[in-house]
Parts: C-alpha cells; structure tokens; sequence
C-alpha cells in the first residue's frame, strides 16, 4: 500500500502510473494486428488479393480476380452507403456457422476488408448482412428496393429512399476521394483517379449505390475446400 | 443556504453544466423514442433525407453520451474536485471555455449529423473539424481539473478523482487513436486503419466509451455523491482501491469481444472475452461497495428520492456487469451478436445505470448550487418511478426480441433447411420494437418531468435572489 499511499499524495505519479496502467491492453491487443502475418489471410492465399499488371485499369478486373479498390462508381455509392448509415443495421461480416454460410455464403475474410477505410462490419442486423450481396438480386430489384424496400419485402422496417436517384455525382468530389485513400496506401493509380471523374459524372448516387451492393462479396472467389482461416 | 461554498467555489459554471445535462437527457431521449418508433412504424421516417433512422441514430448516441453525459461529467467533476481538494477551479474561465466549447460541438453535431456528415464510426461519428475540437475541449476540462488537484489543501486525492482521472487520460487516448483520418474535404474524411485493425481500434474506442466514459466517469459521480447524499463515508476503502485499478487496468482489453466470430483473429477475441469475464469481481465489488455504504442507513431509501437513485443505478450497474462478461462467452455471443439483445444490454446500462445515477447527481447538486430544494420532491419521485418501469419495459422487450431473433435465424426445418427467411424474423420484431418505444415514452416522460422541476427550481432559486445572497452573506451561515 505504500505506492498506493504515494499515488494518492502526488497527482504528477498518479497521472504517470495511470497513463502506463491504460495503454497496456491496447498495445496488447491492436499492434501486433499490424505485423502477425496470419492476420491477413492473402499471405498465406496471395491470389485473395488481385494483382495488377502495369497499365491495367481498374476495369480490367474480373470478378473472382481478387480484392481491388473500388471503382470510383462504386466507391461513390460506399460513400453513399456511409452517409446514409447503412451500417447501423446491416453488417457485412459472415461469421462462421452453417446457417450464416446457407443464408449468407462463404464466412468473411479480413483481407476482404483491407480497402473499407472505415471497416463496415457492422454491430447489429436489423437487416440482412450485405457482406455477399452482389449478384444476388437484379439492379432493377436494388432500384426498387432502395426507392421504396416494402414494394419489394413487405416486412421490411428499411427507410425509403427516393432522393438518391434525383442527386447527382460530382467528378470533382469523387477525384478528391480517391486521392486521399491514395495516400493512404489504397493502390489507385493515377490514370484510376484521372478516369473517375468520366465514370461518375451523369450518374446518379442510386446508379452508385447499386453497383456497390452489386460489387460486395463478388471480387474474390473463396475455395471451399481450402481452410482460409484457423 | 451554503454561503461558504458560493463564496469558496466556482460554482457557477457547475450550475450551467447541471441544467444543461437534464435539457440534454430529455433531447436525446426523444430522440431516441423517435428512432425506436421508427422501427416499429418506419412511416416515421416520412421520406426525408434528414429524419432516417440511419443519420439520427447517431445524433441519438451523440447526445446521450456527449451532450448529457459530457454535460454531468462536467459539472460532477468541476463540483467534486473542489469540494474534496478543498480550492477553488485552477481557471474559472478555462472552465468557462469548456462549457462554451462543448456546447458548441453539440450544436454542431446537432447540424451535421442530419446532414449524413459523418465518419461512420460508431459512437466517433462526427467528422475531423469537430474531432480536433472536441480534443482541445477535452484537453481544457482534463488540465483544469489536473491543477485543480495539484493545487489542493488536502493531503490525499479522494477516490472520486482517480476515476474522473482515469476516465480523462483514457478518453484522450481512445479519440486521438481512432479518430486518426486523412480529411479529403471540409466534410469528409476517411479513417487512416482499414479493415481488421480499423475494426479493433474501433472497439477499443467504442467499449471504453463504455468503459471509461460511461462507467469510470460515473463511478467518479458514485463515489462522490453516494457517500455525501447518504451522508455516510464509503464502505471500504480498499474495496475502493481494488475496484480503481483492476477497472483501469482491465476494461481496455474489453473492446475485442465485440468481434468474436469475424474476421479477427481468434486469439484477440478470446483474450478480451477472458478478461471480460474477469470484470465482473471488481465490478461487483465496486457495486457492493456503493451500496453497503448506506449500511445501517437504509432507512433512507424509504424518505429520500435522491439517495433511490443513485441505489437503483448501482442495482443496473451490478446487472449490466454481469450481463456484459456473460454475453462475451463465445457461445453465448454467437446467438446474441448483431441482435436487440446488444441494444437491450447498452441500454440496461445507458438508462439504469449512466442515466439514474446521473440524474441523482442533478437532483443532489440542484440543491447544492442554487442553494433552495427542489421545487417539488413529488415530482422527483414520480421521475423515479416512470425512470425505473420505463427502463424495465425497455429491457425486457429487447431481450425477448434479442433472443427470439437469434434463434429464428439458426432454426433448421426437418427437412435441414433454414426454417426461417431473415424478413420473417424482421416481421416478428414488429410487436417488440412497439413496447420499446412505450418504454421509452415513459422514460422519457420522466426526463420532462425533471426539466420542469429542475427549471422551477431555478427560477424560484433566482426569484427569491439565493445565489446573490449566498454570494454577499457573511461567511458564517
């Protein structure tokens, strides 16, 4: 009890041995996240991760090809996505139980999330995890569903949202996006950036959302006889 | 009147920080009684951009945390470190400065959040102009309340200190860490982590939002104004000490449990659930000890409403505490994560626990820097009550709804195929997510309540000149 008779006589000591006592468990717990190699699942599986060939475009992907940035249509719609809040109620996080495989598909990797800056796992389903949602449903279908969700599922509880197919893109905004995941250390090319603005402008921000829900889950295609993670 | 301590302490920013937590208590409750009816009757959400559920869930939690929850903080911290060290604030007006700060960034959010302005990180949602704000408020509550302590009288720092202490440092920690973003515009930004460690910085931030905010802070509130209401000296002090730093030392590892299951790696997930479990001694102990203070004194319970709040609050927090470590059991959190049943729990721990304990702060320190009762006790008893039920009704529906919807979701036919659709699990939340709105309707009636009596009190405080009064009186009352 004599530190503890010390700590309680001096805030200066108090504020030190605090200050250690706190930061423990993150370090524990968030650096070596960092440098395990086994946190990411592509330096064990490389081909999770599509390798780009110099001069190709973003466009030049496949889907199965592995995990790439998003084109800037679809990370138009993330932002989207994001603004609106999505997050709240839908994860993009399949965990993995056999019902999630059957309901869902392939449990979620982490190297799948390695370009979502933030990460939209999510915390909570008041809706259905979106993680392998694309191709799952027409675009027509999303369009619907976006603009009015109980035309489509009368159950549904999801806020409509008509104004996204009134709202238009902005080149300019979209470019300055991309620039600073860039810097970041999201591979974007130059010539990716300098293509973005002809991609989104004239489009709408719903065009944007459906082909980023259309995009989710499809970049990589999961073995099902390999063991990706464990 | 306590003419010594008007004229001894800066009391006049305590008084701000006090009426302005009820006003916040009651905005951001309706605000969530309007988002949980949005999900009973999503015709709520009119089709208007601003009003979805997806942009005023944040300002929701936004002002249940930062605006009422800063604002009791604040004014308990400012109140307490001068009582206990015996000095006046080290800077009135750096408190000041904190007070005009961080309203202002609650207005803020209140503008932006609406406006889908966002981070889109739980609970971190404002974006970096108001971040880096909220830092420098932060900083000036932090270093005003740390040279308040350095400039005391007493020979010993009370414990209510060394949890308003930890609760700084760790905060400031947790909002630079997570809130670290490369802005790409005046409104935007993106997280400078992605993925797997974006997720476990995340949670870092967002359990101890939980654990340091909303618990340490709190339990700063529960070892100052427990004790003086009671007017009883803390059960044990080396419960005290026990609790403080197996707290300090433990809750940080806690964030890992929010994703047992998903892409992080499994030993990060155990860990936090195994020291999770953990938690639950020194918890207990910190509840055990709140309560047996009033020892020999429970008589008290019977005639004094606020004393019933700040007891009922620590019968929430023991509860919360052991629900939390429970539902961090890797079994046990298979069913219950992305369910209401994580909802029902934040909010066992929001309402019974951050929410009654700090209203029994408002109502003991009312008393205290207006210098007149409370304008009707009645009133604060019947606060009490819709307080209590409310939160009861709320609780339960989300457990009913939490599990029912965990099972829906893994239940096989006989034919082994899945029994359910996710819309037919949806549907069967309807009659659920409408009692949870009731709930909050009556905790939320109670919140009214308060304000009322709480602006009553004030203006009979001023009708009848008490703090002038108190100001002029010679220091002999």
């Amino acid at each position: 009890m004599a530190m503890q008779e010390k700590m309680e006589t001096n805030i200066w000591g108090l504020l030190i041995v605090l200050a250690l006592v706190l930061s423990v468990g993150g370090l524990v717990e968030i650096v070596p996240l960092f440098y395990l190699k086994n946190t990411m699942e592509h330096n064990k599986h490389p081909e999770i991760i599509w390798q780009r060939e110099a001069g190709k475009a973003l466009a030049d992907h496949q889907p199965g090809d592995g995990m790439r940035p998003y084109s800037a249509l679809e990370l138009a719609g993330r932002d989207v996505y994001l603004r609106e809040g999505c997050y709240l109620c839908h994860s993009q996080m399949v965990r993995p139980f056999r019902d999630e495989k059957e309901r869902y598909g392939h449990y979620s990797l982490a190297s799948e999330s390695i370009y979502d800056h933030p990460f939209q796992w999510g915390s909570k389903r008041t809706g259905p995890d979106v993680a392998r949602l694309g191709g799952k449903y027409s675009d027509e279908w999303h369009r619907k569903h976006l603009r009015a969700p109980r035309s489509v599922v009368p159950e549904s509880v999801m806020p409509n949202y008509p104004w996204l197919q009134h709202n238009e893109l902005d080149g300019e905004t979209i470019q300055a996006n991309m620039r600073g995941l860039q810097t970041i250390g999201v591979p974007y090319s130059d010539a990716d950036i300098e293509a973005a603005a002809g991609q989104v402008n004239g489009k709408s921000e719903e065009d944007a959302m459906v082909a980023y829900l259309q995009v989710l889950g499809t970049m990589v295609k999961l073995d099902e006889s390999k063991v990706y993670r464990e | 009147m306590d003419a010594v301590a008007e004229q001894k302490y800066d009391l006049g920013v305590v008084r701000w920080f006090t009426v302005m937590a009820a006003v916040y208590l009651l905005v951001g409750a309706l605000v969530g009684v309007y988002i949980a009816s949005e999900l009973a009757w999503p015709v709520l959400n009119f089709d208007l951009p601003y009003i979805t559920f997806g942009r005023l869930r944040p300002l929701h939690t936004n002002a249940v945390i930062f605006a009422f929850g800063g604002c009791i903080l604040m004014a308990t911290a400012f109140y307490s470190v001068q009582r206990t060290c015996g000095v006046r604030l080290w800077s009135n007006k750096l408190a000041w400065f904190t007070f005009i700060g961080w309203n202002l960034i609650i207005v803020a959010a209140v503008i932006t959040l609406p406006l889908g302005i966002t981070q889109s990180k739980e609970y971190a949602e404002l974006e970096w102009p108001i971040d880096i704000a909220i830092a420098v408020v932060w900083l000036s509550y932090t270093i005003n309340f740390i040279m308040t302590i350095a400039n005391r009288k007493s020979s010993h720092i009370y414990v209510s200190n060394w949890f308003f202490l930890g609760m700084m440092v760790m905060i400031t920690y947790l909002h630079v860490v997570n809130s670290l973003a490369i802005p790409v515009g005046m409104f935007k930004s993106y997280s400078i982590f992605s993925g797997v460690q974006d997720a476990m910085i995340q949670w870092w931030w967002g359990h101890n939002a939980v654990g340091f905010y909303l618990t340490a802070g709190f339990l700063g509130i529960m070892y100052y104004f427990i004790p003086k209401q009671a007017g009883r000296p803390i059960y044990s002090y080396r419960l005290s000490v026990i609790h403080f730093w197996a707290l300090m030392f433990g809750y940080v590892w806690l964030g890992a449990h929010h994703l047992q299951y998903t892409a992080l790696p499994d030993w990060t997930g155990s860990l936090g659930a195994a020291i999770s479990l953990a938690m639950i001694i020194p918890s207990w102990g910190g509840a055990v000890n709140g309560m047996m203070t009033l020892s020999g004194a429970w008589d008290k319970l019977r005639t004094d409403y606020v004393l019933r709040f700040l007891i009922m609050s620590l019968a929430f927090y023991a509860m919360s505490t052991f629900e939390g470590p429970v539902m961090s059991i890797k079994t046990v959190n298979a069913l219950s994560h992305y369910t209401d049943w994580t909802v029902g729990h934040v909010h066992s721990g929001a309402l019974g626990w951050v929410a009654m304990i700090g209203i029994g702060a408002i109502y003991h320190l009312m008393t205290r820097v207006f210098h007149v009762e409370m304008w009707s006790t009645k009133l604060i008893n019947a606060h009490f009550w819709t307080a209590t039920i409310g939160t009861v009704i709320y609780i339960v529906a989300m457990w009913v709804s939490g599990i029912m919807q965990g099972l829906m979701w893994r239940a096989y036919d006989e034919y082994g195929t899945l029994a359910y659709t996710f819309a037919e699990s949806v549907e069967a939340m309807h009659p659920y997510y409408a009692m949870r709105a009731i709930g909050g309707m009556v905790f939320l009636a109670g919140a009214a309540l308060m304000v009322v009596n709480v602006i009553m009190t004030v203006l009979q405080s001023n009708a009848q000149g008490r703090v002038q009064q108190a100001r002029t009186a010679t220091a002999s009352a």
